[in-house]
């Protein structure tokens, strides 16, 4: 695939490690639309079969003493519920279908990423910075509904001296706004990374000296990126649950 | 490196990423893609596992009470087969003693109709004794009034009267 973009190279080493996350069309070589059918509709659509078997079929039996896959099903379940009941608290739990939606698209969709030649949504600052945004968007509204001008309370530390309180509102606000940005980039930034690095790894596999070295490499990486997949989805999640608190409990 | 420079310039500096153009198709897909997610979700799937979950938390539950219901049960009836053992010895025991009551006054009624009968036998005897004595008393005068006569009728025969010889002997029997 790589060669298929940059034409034939007359040997040496090949290094195209950012070609896996170009997005284009499965059919035809076209522009990319709005709904043109690409490799992210693809990838996309397989993290939902994955999500619907898993959740869905796997469930089917509504066993008393689970099978494997509800098992694991019901740990997903029981995982994201605690932490949102944890974070939250019980105001929170209504709130548990959007987080669980976030933290299942994203995990489906890092593991997903993993497999030779597929392509990663999440690497793309694109969706990452669709879901930050719309966390944000849904927290600060949550947040002036539920809490009125009361809501601003969460820039005014109430704790801090009286002469400090401006210097770390200003502080707070900013802080606010830039949570969109790392909550994306944070995501997009690792799984673009681990990618990469895995890719560069591989490059160097040409080199017949290097190559042992190269795969063992590629199978450190690979191991460390299936950590970050899980560690990356739970952290956009938890997040989100914190955000959420904030919108639900402004006071510090 | 330096020969792909121009292509790497033509895909929006090396960063698909940063690929403005394909954004829209990417929040397009995302969208669609996060709604069926969400529908599937909470529609299907996450009222199910929940259901199961609550099902088994009760499940659970109700088999722990049924176990403790079971156990004290189990308590109950002990005690009770005790307490049926110890009716049980205590009944034995007042039987033992009634039957033992009956029988010593059966024994003592029979032991006194003996006693009674005995008596009763011994006087039946003692009178048959003395009326076999006195048969035989009778009988010896009987006798020795026959042997005196013979005796008399072979010394003296004809002369004396029997009458006589029976009164002789009988004064001489009493004497």
């Amino acid at each position: 695939m790589a060669t298929e973009a940059h034409g034939a190279e007359d040997g040496g080493l090949v290094f195209h490690p950012m070609d896996q996350f170009i997005v284009k069309p499965l059919f035809g070589n076209g522009d990319v639309g709005a709904f043109t059918i690409t490799n992210v509709t693809l990838w996309m659509a397989l993290t939902v079969v994955c999500i619907i078997v898993l959740l869905v079929f796997g469930t089917s039996r509504r066993a008393i003493v689970p099978s494997r896959s509800q098992s694991i099903a019901e740990m997903m379940y029981g995982f994201v519920y605690k932490m949102v009941e944890d974070v939250t608290g019980k105001d929170g739990v209504k709130y548990f279908p959007y987080i669980m939606t976030l933290f299942m698209f994203i995990l489906v969709s890092n593991f997903l990423g993993l497999l030779p030649m597929a392509f990663t949504t999440t690497s793309h600052i694109a969706v990452t910075g669709v879901l930050a945004m719309m966390v944000f968007l849904a927290v600060t509204i949550l947040g002036f509904v539920k809490n009125g001008a009361g809501f601003l309370g969460l820039f005014w530390v109430s704790s801090a001296p009286l002469a400090l309180r401006p210097i770390l509102a200003l502080i707070e606000v900013i802080s606010y706004f830039v949570r969109p940005v790392s909550h994306s980039i944070r995501l997009a930034g690792n799984m673009m990374a681990g990618h990469a690095v895995i890719k560069v790894f591989a490059g160097f596999a040409a080199i017949a000296a290097i190559s042992p070295l190269s795969v063992l490499a590629i199978t450190a990486m690979y191991g460390l990126e299936i950590l970050v997949s899980g560690i990356q989805a739970y952290v956009f999640a938890i997040l989100t649950c914190v955000y959420l608190k904030d919108a639900l409990h402004p006071s510090h | 490196m330096a020969t792909e420079t121009g292509e790497v310039v033509k895909e929006s500096a090396g960063m698909p990423q940063l690929d403005f153009s394909t954004f829209d198709n990417q929040i397009v897909w995302l969208l669609i893609t996060l709604v069926v997610i969400y529908f599937v979700l909470s529609r299907v799937a996450l009222p199910r596992i929940g259901s199961v979950l609550a099902e088994r938390a009760g499940t659970i539950t109700n088999d722990i009470a049924a176990a403790e219901d079971l156990k004290q049960q189990a308590i109950d009836a002990e005690a009770a087969y005790e307490k049926a053992l110890i009716d049980a010895r205590a009944e034995a025991g007042r039987i033992v003693g009634e039957t033992k009551a009956a029988i010593q006054v059966d024994l003592d009624k029979a032991i006194a109709k003996a006693d009674a009968e005995i008596a009763a036998r011994a006087a039946e005897g003692e009178k048959a004794i003395a009326a076999i004595r006195d048969s035989a008393a009778t009988s010896a005068a009987t006798v020795a009034k026959d042997i005196a006569k013979d005796i008399v009728s072979a010394v003296a025969p004809g002369k004396i009267d029997a009458k006589s010889i029976t009164a002789a002997v009988t004064a001489k029997m009493k004497g």
